[in-house]
């Protein structure tokens, strides 16, 4: 598998009271292209930092990212994130929040492109409506087809459905992976949700609390569509949830 | 149903009031405080003669250019210095030290500049109601979410359309709240321009009213009046923010 994203010795401090703080500690990692790779961790370990680094906001004190052999210096449309709070434009409605990130075609085939991206998440019906006419669910999709629609080689994920309820974010999960069927992308997520990870991850990495190191990396060898509740899906995340320093009996 | 009943609510408080000041004016027997319905007689009086419109139409249109000016000044003066952090470095002192002097304290330099035609008025109106709405416009800026900033970047968008997508209608709740602020000091200080030296306006209709014979039911009547078109000039301000490109920072 080719690389397409390229971590290396990423370092990153930030500036408290008590002096310089490291959050990220020499993180190196490789993403294959068309790969799905979750990181989990401890909350406040340092994940979103790198995410912000890794879009593209935010530059490492020491150490590279390169995507595509090139090193990235500045947000693009070529990496989408998609995070936690959302950031659908609650001013523009659903047809327009969509077309938000297309530039250089015609009016009409905007509007034709993301009309089938909203109906490719399920929004079909709602492109005149404003977000706060939506639920939270149908917020995650609107996000997911702006982002979509761009065609970005990139996905990065932060926690994209912590908000939701168990069920809808089960059925997002579901839904993204439908998607990513469809449509081939590479894919950084990071969650704290173990179980999240293992639906629908290739690969994960565990980070350790703060400064975030790459503490443990696990393969999920389970073809789609995953059943979580097999004895080697069970196993694989007692395994993880063992690295996060919780043990889980009777499995 | 319910805002029948609200509306029956003011309107009792109104008679309440009236009733008041009917009994007081009896009681004390003055010769010079009007009774309600001499107020009525006297607004009767200006209506039949014409003049009442006139005034009224000599005042909106002070207001309307006055605002206009203002409008035209602050909202980018307000979106420059929210956006460039040099701008607001170098114009917000100013701007803090200008708002708190009051209109008032304007109308011997506006005379000065302008003397006694349309236009001190119009620049004293113009003066009270710039600040609010640079005030507004510009912390409206400085209250962008940044996951909102963010989003647009990562999209890579350009300039125009960061603008005009996302800088502009995120703002737009702000400046509708400081227009309608601005209005409303726009309005209160027409009248007090108008006491100068002026031959029409509301204003000149209270002041004129006393100077020429102590006809206070004019006075009364010319106050009440300046009362109800400000209650619909805000009126009309609060419509827009229920248009549907700001409606959104109202739901929930």
């Amino acid at each position: 598998m080719r690389t397409k994203i390229l971590v290396d010795q990423v370092e990153k401090s930030y500036a408290s009271d008590k002096g310089p703080l490291r959050v990220l500690d020499r993180i190196t990692f490789a993403v294959g292209d068309g790969e799905i790779v979750a990181i989990v961790g401890p909350s406040g370990c340092g994940k979103s930092t790198l995410l912000d680094i890794l879009v593209g906001f935010d530059r490492p004190d020491s150490g590279s990212v390169r995507v595509d052999g090139a090193e990235l210096t500045k947000p693009s449309a070529a990496g989408i994130l998609i995070s936690q709070r959302g950031s659908v434009f609650p001013w523009l409605t659903v047809q327009e929040n969509v077309m938000f990130g297309l530039n250089g075609q015609a009016h009409g085939d905007k509007r034709q492109l993301a009309d089938h991206y909203a109906a490719m998440v399920g929004l079909n019906g709602f492109e005149t409506s404003y977000p706060h006419e939506l639920s939270g669910g149908m917020l995650k999709r609107l996000e997911l087809a702006r982002a979509l629609v761009v065609r970005p080689e990139i996905l990065f994920m932060d926690e994209p459905f912590g908000a939701l309820d168990a069920l809808m974010n089960l059925r997002m999960r579901n839904e993204l992976l439908r998607i990513l069927a469809k449509e081939r992308h590479t894919v950084l997520l990071i969650t704290h949700d173990v179980e999240e990870a293992i639906h629908v991850a290739d690969r994960i990495l565990v980070f350790s609390p703060r400064p975030a190191t790459i503490q443990a990396a696990f393969d999920v060898p389970f073809a789609h569509p995953r059943n979580l509740t097999s004895p080697a899906a069970q196993e694989l995340r007692a395994a993880i949830l063992r690295e996060l320093g919780v043990e889980i009996y009777g499995g | 149903m319910l805002s029948a009943r609200r509306l029956l609510a003011s309107l009792a408080v109104l008679g309440v009031l009236i009733v008041l000041w009917w009994a007081l004016v009896a009681v004390t027997r003055s010769a010079i405080f009007p009774t309600p319905w001499q107020v009525v007689q006297g607004s009767g009086e200006l209506i039949r003669d014409g003049t009442l419109w006139a005034h009224i139409g000599a005042s909106l249109f002070r207001v309307a250019a006055g605002f206009f000016l203002a409008v035209v000044v602050a909202i980018p003066l307000g979106l420059w210095m929210g956006w460039m952090k040099g701008a607001y470095t170098a114009l917000n002192p100013l701007i803090q030290m200008l708002r708190p002097i009051s209109p008032i304290a304007w109308i011997p330099i506006a005379i000065l500049w302008f003397g006694v035609g349309d236009a001190s008025p119009i620049y004293l109106i113009f003066i009270s109601s710039v600040f609010p709405m640079v005030v507004q416009t510009t912390a409206g800026v400085h209250t962008i979410e940044r996951r909102y900033l963010r989003a647009a970047a990562n999209f890579g968008v350009s300039r125009y359309t960061l603008f005009r997508r996302v800088v502009i209608p995120a703002v737009l709740p702000q400046i509708i709240v400081g227009m309608r602020i601005g209005l409303g000091v726009a309005w209160l200080v027409v009248v007090a321009a108008e006491m100068i030296a002026l031959r029409s306006g509301l204003g000149y209709l209270i002041i004129d009213s006393r100077n020429a014979g102590n006809r206070y039911d004019l006075v009364i009547a010319g106050m009440v009046i300046i009362g109800l078109i400000g209650l619909l000039l805000d009126s009309a301000m609060r419509y827009m923010e229920r248009l549907k490109w700001v409606r959104w920072r109202y739901a929930h």
